[in-house]
């Protein structure tokens, strides 16, 4: 007879029989029933109601027995709380046995039990457990301390706990450590600036001994605590590398991946002369190698990282390449970073062969991994510029073979292959000209296209080619008809003569007929250009373009080194910074590279990566896909952002979506869009609060100019890949002035400012175009000054952009100008109230309040209490700002108010307290 | 119109931080379901509080997605949780994390689940996995506390829980004795966990196995583009005591990207090249190694192909010729030919010199089962296909996958010098088997 007999039962009434079997005097009967209710929990039945009589079996002497009731437990205890209760006494019996099994899995269950009156219970035998003479337990114990925090952080904290947990790091035996580390780690998450993983040179020494001795998997909680510590200099680097890595050779996949995360950081240390330097490189590579003959799940992971590992630090891998080939029947997941990984090795050395390689890839059945084939060739051609022929004649190649989707791919990587170089492959334009009809992906015609627009003086039928496009124009994408129209302007500007009627057409297309403001917009710009200074429009329109950068997509530096120091984890799978990974942001510490000995900036973070920076290959345009996407493309879509990772909720995701939306809204004049991340209570009152900011000044009649907050960054370098803003607001001479400091902090030239702002109801707008002396070189920075005027209550949409716009980015930190007005009031202006039993949340006390005029600009949160940041501008002209304190279940509100009129302060308490106990 | 679209997204930011109060923040794994073929969860085990099993809804999606079941990505992000799978046995399983860990340690303990289930129960498949549940149950809890491994070597997990037998199920009932361990296992917290104390055998035998997979990409030329080897040594050792063994090559040069079971002394090795090693109680893996120079790379089999379509005439020409080559004397057996033709086959008139050859019409999979080769009649498989009148030419290439076995060779060269044993005084029998087989063998035509 097997298990299976458990799930055979007779449908009524099951329940019911299974309780009279649970109380029955049989033993033997009684276990039977226990397996019976576990056989049915692991497939989801809920068998809850048994609770009584399952813990009714846990007083025996019978293991089996007793290990099923406590699953049981586990799975049901929090659901009844009050009858887990029950199970208290035999657990803290069980917790003094004779037997170390026994006292371990007593204390191991009460762990698991999520019920705060069991945890009360769970203290003295843990503590004791702690103790313990027996290693087993002592082990046990010290996860069960992490699974304590979980539940009751101060709890563990009060009953000195953490402490016991610090000193079985000292523990003889090696189990004992790693699962204290293990403990450790997890309980540091949720404390992120707490020092209890306390690095010290004498800590390293006991972690680096216990290594060697503790199970695969405590080697690698104990790799991935090594990891955070930095050593004091380049001798002590080496010698902590010299005795990680034997663990390269474990046959654990995750051990070797942890092992690699920390020699890849404390590399950084070592100076690159040093002969121990190659030596470390050369043993680096082949482990690396033997992740790829792994199950292909391990594959991935280690593609994914190895993708870093060869950005960072090319020269490990760079006689590997054969080991990246494709096979057949690998999982497409794998083919596709294979893929990726062959193109960053790819240089003058093994092009033929990877080309040849992907050639083969391109006549392959899946196809996904076709198109990327076809597009890994147009990328080798921009990134080793000897191939480019090469590269070019096999991708005519490729099109004769007239594979649709082959076709397709290959002219969009032609166009890249054109902008890359220029007036030189123009030879196989007709080639692409008879293809023209089987392209139906719009990626593919737009690339055509610009082509076609682009050489149209040495294509005879280039306007036939484009009318015949516009035959179907409103069916098209919005990216083609945006190509089309530039296209058809270029064509224009280039044979004026033959081609006005067709102009003519596009224009009123997209200006009359089109739903579109992006391509609207565009037909009225090139239309005024057309139609007042054809010079001008012919300057514009034919501008000579940047140069596109030879290596795409590769990961910005900054972020690049915070991954290396996450190497194995999900941030290095997803190549997003780990911030994105843990909800509600807390216990994220960025973690940067130890700078290289020998260097005497490496102390200061900043200094670090300006040298990583240099170090990088150069025309490198940091991007993540979407930037480089743009130029590429330059006028020809407006940017997709790729789609944010669903789970993300952090501030860089913020930002990346803010890039997104910032460029997509060029065209139609649209609003730098505030941070994503900020607290959603912030954007519909922002105007409100910021127009009293404004206005405040003629209102006190503060001395012009006397109020001027210092620049604060607004937009960091990290987020905007490589573009910094800082800047504020102050008044000349009645004028508005946002005055802004300009880096640029990436390694290619940035060109074509322009500026935008959010829409907002008290009209704030530029005066003027932002006038950016272009193009900014790289770590170049420019002081501007921008006048703003207040033209009316809603933003008309004129266009701004009249010139041919590739980066803008303007963000307000509305915030930031709060946080200068509340420092620059005096503090003895500040005052403090408490507003008595009010029992609303924030959320209502903020909607409350803005019914009279003052308005919440910004919401935090720290340590449960809501902090609401308002302010108010009173009828005589006085204002005020305040900051509200809200705190969960506490109905005692704390208002600080800051005023420059001290004397208003009590009234304004007043109001707030009328207002909110209304 | 885009700040409408932002406050959208504020507003789901500040929704996944009220889950996030109410949720514990896990470190490691969380929960694991079990997935079979047709897409129904058959186990699940959570470690901390319940997932509900909707979180597999995106699994599905995933796998709705994938053209193949292998091609189900490994790792999935969904809004609270990310699902970590490993496939095999035709069997998902999949972990539920909450947050960064390490995707490696989470496959690799998987891997390590799959493992002990088919040591415990022969064979991992769904009907196994129910008829065991309670042992699997007991098992799962013994390897995973709070999300961390505790126990997952098996010969100490089979002192904790007894893998079922026939007779012991029969003992059992009889009795009510159970088959929980009572005791502590003597390996859990020794130097050497990996070896229970009191080992005692009357016959004291140790084999190695030397097997060695050639992964070679031939292009259709026959030229080389990629050749590489990876080796194992797997042991079966049954000694009484505590033995101390050592292993020495005679060319153990070739051995430079090693990966060693944790028993191995690793600095023994570095220093002198030689295994020296308390070895676990049973069956388990040495090492493994990966040979990934070419030169010491050879091909044993070579093919000479055909494969070709004439424009217009719906037909195909197919020919194909196997022949040894370098290896040694040994003859070359099991071999297997397959191959995926192109989809605008109909079907195939083929004769095999030798063996039976079959074509599946519906997955256009050629499968020849060759056998034997003998290097005075080299087998061949010649004949037509046919196409489907009025299709063109297929553009793809069709590659053929060859499998194979060699006795008696390593095909790396490597040889075992001696192996040695101290610390106890009985003599052990001892014995090194060698075999070369095909890893995965592809030929481009």
């Amino acid at each position: 007879m097997t298990d299976s007999k458990y799930f055979t039962t007779t449908k009524k009434g099951e329940i019911f029989e299974l309780k009279a079997e649970l109380n029955s005097d049989k033993k033997e009967k009684k276990k039977e029933a226990v397996k019976k209710v576990i056989a049915s929990m692991t497939v989801g039945k809920d068998v809850s109601a048994l609770f009584p009589d399952v813990v009714n079996c846990m007083q025996t002497d019978n293991l089996e027995l007793k290990k099923l009731v406590y699953l049981y437990l586990m799975n049901y205890a929090k659901s009844q709380p009050d009858m887990a209760i029950m199970a208290v006494n035999t657990f803290v019996k069980d917790c003094e046995d004779p037997n170390p099994l026994i006292r371990a899995l007593a204390v191991r269950t009460m762990g698991c039990i999520r019920v705060d009156k069991i945890t009360e219970y769970l203290c003295e035998p843990l503590r004791k457990c702690l103790k313990d003479e027996d290693p087993y337990v002592r082990k046990t114990a010290a996860v069960c301390v992490a699974k304590l925090h979980d539940i009751n952080a101060q709890l563990v904290e009060d009953q000195g706990f953490l402490d016991t947990l610090k000193d079985l790091i000292s523990d003889s035996n090696p189990m004992v450590v790693a699962n204290a580390v293990a403990a450790l780690s997890e309980i540091a998450e949720s404390h992120p600036n707490s020092n209890l993983m306390d690095l010290n040179p004498q800590t390293m020494n006991k972690l680096l001994t216990a290594l060697n001795e503790c199970t695969e998997w405590g080697q690698i909680f104990i790799l991935d605590c090594l990891a955070n510590y930095t050593p004091r200099d380049d001798r002590e680097s080496q010698s902590i590398c010299e005795r990680v890595t034997p663990r390269l050779s474990h046959a654990n996949s995750a051990v070797v991946l942890s092992a690699v995360k920390v020699l890849m950081k404390f590399m950084e240390m070592l100076p690159k002369d040093l002969d121990y330097y190659g030596t470390l490189l050369k043993k680096l590579a082949p482990p690396l190698v033997t992740l790829l003959s792994a199950e292909p799940e391990l594959q991935y992971v280690a593609l994914r990282n190895i993708n870093l590992i060869v950005q960072r630090r090319p020269e490990i891998l760079k006689h590997e390449m054969k080991v990246f080939y494709v096979k057949y029947n690998d999982p497409i997941y794998v083919k596709l970073e294979k893929l990726d990984i062959m193109i960053r090795l790819a240089s003058q050395a093994n092009i033929a062969q990877v080309l040849a390689e992907l050639k083969e890839y391109a006549t392959e059945v899946d196809v996904d991994f076709v198109r990327k084939a076809v597009r890994a060739i147009g990328r080798c051609a921009i990134k080793v510029e000897q191939s480019a022929e090469r590269c070019v004649s096999t991708l005519l190649d490729l099109i004769q073979t007239k594979v649709n989707y082959v076709v397709q791919e290959a002219i969009v990587v032609i166009k890249d292959i054109f902008r890359k170089y220029p007036n030189k492959y123009e030879s196989v334009i007709a080639t692409l000209c008879e293809n023209l009809d089987s392209l139906d992906e719009p990626e593919a015609r737009a690339a055509m296209i610009w082509i076609v627009g682009e050489y149209a003086e040495r294509i005879d039928n280039a306007d036939e080619l484009l009318e015949s496009f516009l035959e179907g124009f409103h069916d098209e994408s919005t990216q083609v008809q945006l190509q089309l129209l530039t296209a058809i302007v270029k064509l224009f500007l280039k044979k004026p003569t033959e081609t006005q009627e067709l102009v003519q057409q596009v224009l009123s297309l997209a200006t009359q007929d089109s739903d579109n403001p992006d391509l609207r917009d565009r037909g009225y710009i090139y239309w005024r250009l057309l139609s007042t200074d054809p010079v001008a429009a012919k300057e514009v329109v034919l501008a000579e373009k940047p140069l596109i950068s030879e290596e795409t997509d590769l990961i910005e530096p900054t972020l690049l080194e915070e991954l290396i120091c996450h190497i194995g984890t999900l941030a290095s799978v997803y190549h997003k910074p780990p911030s994105a990974f843990v909800e509600g942001n807390h216990g994220v510490q960025h973690k940067g590279l130890p700078g290289s000995a020998g260097s005497a900036e490496s102390e200061s973070p900043d200094a670090v990566s300006a040298g990583a920076a240099t170090e990088a290959p150069a025309a490198v345009i940091p991007s993540q896909g979407d930037l480089l996407g743009d130029l590429l493309n330059l006028d020809l879509t407006p940017p997709a952002t790729t789609g944010p990772l669903p789970h993300s909720g952090g501030m860089q995701m913020g930002a990346m979506d803010l890039l997104g939306g910032g460029l997509d809204s060029l065209m139609g004049a649209g609003f730098g869009a505030p941070p994503a991340a900020m607290p959603p209570a912030f954007s519909a009152p922002v105007s409100g609060s910021l127009y009293d900011l404004f206005d405040l000044d003629n209102g006190v009649g503060m001395p012009l100019g006397s109020f001027c907050p210092p620049k604060t960054v607004w937009l960091p370098a990290m987020k905007a890949k490589g573009l910094e803003i800082s800047g504020t607001f102050v008044r000349h001479a009645g004028v508005i002035q946002m005055e802004m400091t300009i880096t640029n902090k990436a390694m290619s030239v940035m060109t074509g400012f322009a500026i935008q702002f959010n829409r907002n109801s008290f009209g704030l707008a530029p005066a003027g175009p932002i006038q950016v002396p272009s193009p900014l070189s790289p770590n170049q920075n420019i002081e501007v000054s921008l006048p703003l005027n207040t033209v009316g209550p809603v933003m008309k949409m004129e266009p701004l952009n009249n010139l041919q716009v590739k980066k803008t980015l303007v963000v307000f930190l509305f915030r930031q100008v709060f946080l200068a007005t509340w420092k620059d009031i005096p503090n003895e202006n500040e005052s403090q109230f408490q507003i008595k039993d009010c029992h609303l949340n924030s959320d209502a006390a903020s909607n409350k309040l803005q019914s009279i005029n003052i308005f919440t600009i910004a919401e935090r949160t720290v340590d449960g209490q809501d902090m609401l940041y308002q302010s108010m501008k009173l009828t005589n002209g006085i204002w005020a700002l305040a900051e509200l304190k809200v705190q969960a279940g506490n109905p005692n509100y704390t208002v600080s108010l800051k005023c420059r009129a001290p004397e208003v302060s009590q009234c304004v308490f007043q109001s707030y307290e009328a207002v909110l106990k209304n | 119109m885009l700040s409408g679209s932002l406050n959208g997204k504020q507003g789901e930011i500040r929704h996944q931080k009220g889950i996030n109060v109410s949720l514990p923040l896990t470190k490691m794994i969380h929960s694991v379901f079990l997935i079979n073929a047709s897409g129904d969860i058959f186990l699940e085990k959570h470690w901390k509080s319940v997932v509900s099993r909707s979180v597999c809804d995106y699994f599905f999606e995933a796998q709705e997605r994938a053209t193949e079941p292998e091609n189900v990505p490994p790792v999935i992000p969904t809004p609270h949780h990310y699902l970590i799978s490993v496939l095999r046995h035709r069997i998902f399983f999949v972990a539920v994390i909450q947050s960064e860990v390490p995707p490696l340690f989470v496959i690799e303990f998987l891997h390590r689940v799959v493992d002990t289930f088919q040591d415990y129960f022969g064979v991992c498949t769904e009907a196994a996995i129910k008829d065991n549940v309670v042992v699997v149950y007991e098992l799962l809890e013994e390897m995973l506390d709070n999300g961390f491994p505790l126990a997952t070597e098996s010969n100490i997990l089979k002192e904790l829980i007894k893998p079922p037998t026939i007779l012991r199920t029969m003992v059992n009932t009889i009795t009510g004795s159970t088959n929980v361990g009572e005791q502590l296992p003597t390996g859990q917290l020794s130097v050497v966990p990996w070896r229970r104390t009191g080992v005692k055998y009357t016959n004291n035998e140790a084999y190695f196995d030397v097997v060695e997979e050639i992964d070679a990409i031939i292009d259709k030329s026959g030229s080389t583009i990629t050749a590489e080897i990876q080796g194992v040594i797997d042991a079966c050792v049954k000694l009484t005591g505590m033995p101390d063994l050592t292993l020495s090559f005679m060319n153990p040069r070739l051995l430079d990207d090693v990966s060693f079971h944790p028993c191995v002394r690793f600095k023994r090795w570095e220093a002198e090249r030689i295994l020296s090693f308390i070895p676990p109680d049973g069956n388990f893996r040495l090492l493994s190694y990966h040979v990934s120079s070419q030169n010491l790379v050879a091909i044993p089999v070579y093919v000479k192909h055909n494969i070709s379509f004439r424009e217009g005439s719906f037909q195909g020409h197919f020919d194909l010729t196997l022949w040894p080559k370098q290896t040694m004397g040994k003859a070359v057996e099991s071999v297997l030919v397959s191959s995926q033709l192109p989809r605008g086959v109909l079907n195939t008139n083929l004769s095999a010199s030798q063996g039976i050859y079959t074509f599946d019409p519906v997955t256009k999979l050629l499968s020849w089962d060759v056998g034997k080769i003998n290097p005075q009649k080299l087998p061949s498989l010649k004949g037509t296909m046919s196409l489907q009148a009025g299709a063109s030419k297929p553009d793809e290439n069709p590659t053929i996958n060859i499998q194979f076995k060699i006795q008696q060779m390593a095909i790396s060269g490597l040889k075992v010098n001696r192996l040695d044993m101290y610390g106890e005084k009985y003599k052990p029998f001892k014995g090194i088997k060698y075999m070369t087989k095909a890893g995965k063998f592809q030929v481009r035509t």
